[in-house]
């Protein structure tokens, strides 16, 4: 029989029982679904774990020193110690050229400084750390009460939780109030006679005052005590962090060292790449311009492994409520022999080769899977969307940002569809096989 | 006449089944010869193994022993699916209880046979409708079996026999189930299809009165045995 006539012969059938056949059919959806929303989890949790991971910053980025980094407790001894010909200043020519190198998408200094903050009145001592626009993206300030910087110049502050609250109890009650940063700056001196060439420049510390207006609080501070350094607890636009020009720890050091330039150092400067593959190649670069280069392991590697068991177990359980809608494809089916046996002889009294009865019977199973690959898919995007509907719900009471914890792919709408099309096929074996070895001349007998 | 070319030749057929520890010999040693062209009426009391005698002759049963040549193809040999290919083509079968779906239309019940054997779309609405004008019943072609007459359900039965043109039509008590005047309608009719070249039809009956009276033939059949042939009237 032709594919057109089966078809028809089968949809014929299947409108006969319709309500069996639309139970049987909303089981196969019911297990689909199951499947889908497990998998969808899976795959949204997974989008998540990533996306936050690239927000971060931490997998993207290289942090450079300059060779002779000062040694750090419990570092060994760094093997660069003794002077290199090649190393050289981190300064803003260097900060020019590694911003040139490809694949690099941002160059920028870590600028923190210990210093005292004046508010109502009253000193606290605190860590101030100058934020790059790009910082904005992280998903550190999702959640945050208040506002980013809103211009990268603009003498803004953002607190840390636990400073808002050295500061005041309702941390809320603190934004739009303004605050003095007293801070040190560094003032470059002009060479004095008799001073050789090595000697020249230093510089002179100056006390300031800057007033800076409260826009936000920020549970941490994005990257935070990543590369050794303290995290930040007043928040400031790197730009503003520049142009103050504060006295920092490596500034000692280098008015030892090499500083016969009037041009800026920097004890450290962060570069972005494009991506975390992009990394390794970049550091060796880094390395190769005569600095100390330090980076994360690329983590999205073993998180692709943890999701792949994290899926794989989802899908067993997911699987298993299709598990049992197989059954009810054969039940469904046997039953539908019983009642059709005088149906089936006529055929076969009428020239049906047994093929075409099986393939009757493929057919009709096939056409409940796909429906029922169709429903299921459906419903279990929307289980989906439930649950993310739910958890946002959850989180929005407790004043944390919506995050997306399923999606549905492509490939898993065409998962969700092929597979219930081949589980129901695969149920329809026994029964096809049963019909078509129907003896004709008992079931037209048959009363 | 036919001898040389008879439309079927049975040569000691025997179909036995085994039920338990007994055998039942339901056709024993069987030889007969249909020529092409003939009426032939099987009778014979229930039980006595006419119906499945027809079922070997339709391929629908395989016998035990002996053979079974058909349009000069010996069933016996052939597979499963050279069985439904000459059910298809070569004969079609008329039942005493009609047998015709209840959920389809006379148009579509009499398109089955048309379906199973491939025959293309463009096609089958004139070979449905002409074997429907055949048994007159070409106005009720949307109507479904259930809102026709006992006689006009065994007409189209009988339209659905001949819509693949086959060159056999059997008959398993096709007047069983009506009245003695639809009966000989239905008789009639196929008296008519008879006139066709080469239509050869084998009727089982246990109405002898009827059989005389349309059948070129009358076999007479008991506990599986042929207990008379009959001759050509």
């Amino acid at each position: 029989m032709k594919f057109r006539d089966l078809s028809d012969l089968a949809f014929r059938n299947l409108r006969e029982a319709v309500l069996r056949n639309s139970l049987t059919t909303l089981g196969v959806a019911v297990g689909v679904a199951s499947l889908v929303a497990m998998l969808s989890l899976g795959v949204g949790l997974q989008q998540l774990a990533s996306s936050r991971l690239a927000k971060s910053g931490l997998f993207d980025s290289i942090f450079v020193t300059p060779r002779t980094s000062l040694r750090r407790p419990g570092a060994g001894p760094p093997a660069t110690r003794t002077p290199d010909a090649k190393a050289r200043p981190l300064d803003a020519d260097a900060r020019a050229e590694i911003s040139l190198l490809p694949n690099v998408i941002e160059v920028y200094p870590q600028i923190r400084f210990f210093t005292e903050v004046r508010y109502d009145g009253k000193p606290f001592a605190t860590m101030v750390a100058g934020l790059p626009e790009s910082s904005k993206a992280s998903g550190a300030f999702d959640g945050m009460q208040g506002s980013f910087f809103s211009s990268p110049n603009a003498d803004e502050a953002i607190l840390q939780a636990e400073l808002a609250k050295e500061l005041n109890p309702q941390p809320s009650a603190l934004i739009g109030k303004d605050l003095i940063l007293r801070y040190a700056e560094r003032q470059s001196l002009p060479a004095q006679p008799g001073d050789s060439a090595e000697n020249s420049g230093g510089f002179s510390v100056i006390p300031k005052d800057k007033h800076l207006r409260i826009i936000g609080v920020v549970e941490t501070e994005p990257a935070s005590g990543f590369g050794g350094f303290p995290s930040g607890r007043l928040l400031i636009p790197l730009p503003l962090a520049e142009t103050l020009r504060a006295a920092q720890v490596n500034d000692l050091r280098d008015i030892l060292r090499d500083s016969s330039s009037d041009k800026p150092t920097y004890s450290s400067l962060t570069v972005r790449v494009q991506s975390p593959s992009l990394v390794e190649a970049t550091e060796a670069k880094l390395k190769d311009l005569g600095f100390s280069a330090f980076s994360l392991l690329d983590a999205s590697k073993s998180l692709r492994i943890f999701f792949s068991v994290f899926d794989l177990l989802l899908g067993i359980f997911g699987s298993l409520a299709l598990a049992v809608a197989t059954l009810g494809i054969i039940n469904t089916l046997v039953m539908a022999i019983l009642e059709r046996r005088r149906e089936i002889g006529v055929l076969k009294a009428l020239g049906a080769a047994d093929r075409d009865v099986k393939e009757l019977f493929f057919v009709e199973a096939g056409v409940m899977g796909l429906f029922g690959g169709v429903l299921g898919t459906l419903l279990g995007w929307l289980i989906g969307r439930s649950l993310t509907l739910g958890t946002n719900l959850y989180l929005h009471r407790q004043n944390l940002p919506g995050v997306d914890i399923s999606s549905v792919p492509w490939w898993l709408v065409l998962f969700g569809i092929g597979f219930a099309v081949l589980v129901s096929l695969a149920a329809g074996l026994y029964p096809a096989s049963r019909a078509a070895r129907l003896d004709p001349v008992q079931a037209l007998r048959y009363e | 006449m036919t001898e040389l070319s008879p439309a079927i030749r049975l040569r000691s057929v025997s179909r036995h089944y085994v039920m338990g520890e007994s055998v039942i010999h339901a056709v024993n040693e069987v030889s007969l010869v249909v020529p092409t062209g003939e009426f032939l009426a099987l009778l014979g009391s229930s039980g006595s193994g006419k119906s499945t005698l027809l079922n070997l002759i339709a391929g629908l049963d395989r016998p035990s022993s002996g053979s079974v040549i058909a349009e000069g193809q010996d069933l016996s040999k052939m597979s499963s699916l050279e069985l439904a290919r000459y059910r298809r083509q070569t004969v079609g079968m008329v039942f005493q209880s009609f047998n015709l779906l209840p959920r389809m239309t006379l148009e579509e019940n009499v398109e089955l046979p048309l379906r199973l054997a491939e025959v293309d779309r463009s096609e089958r609405a004139a070979r449905v409708r002409e074997a429907l004008e055949r048994v007159g019943l070409e106005r009720r072609i949307g109507h479904r079996p259930s809102e026709l007459s006992g006689g006009e359900q065994q007409r189209t039965a009988i339209a659905r026999a001949l819509v693949n043109r086959p060159k056999i039509l059997l008959a398993d008590e096709p007047t069983g189930n009506l009245d003695s005047a639809t009966g000989e309608s239905i008789l009639a009719l196929l008296r008519e299809i008879q006139k066709n070249p080469g239509m050869t039809i084998i009727m089982v009956t246990h109405e002898r009165a009827l059989a005389e009276r349309f059948a070129d033939r009358l076999a007479v059949m008991g506990d599986g045995k042929l207990l008379s042939n009959g001759a050509p009237r």
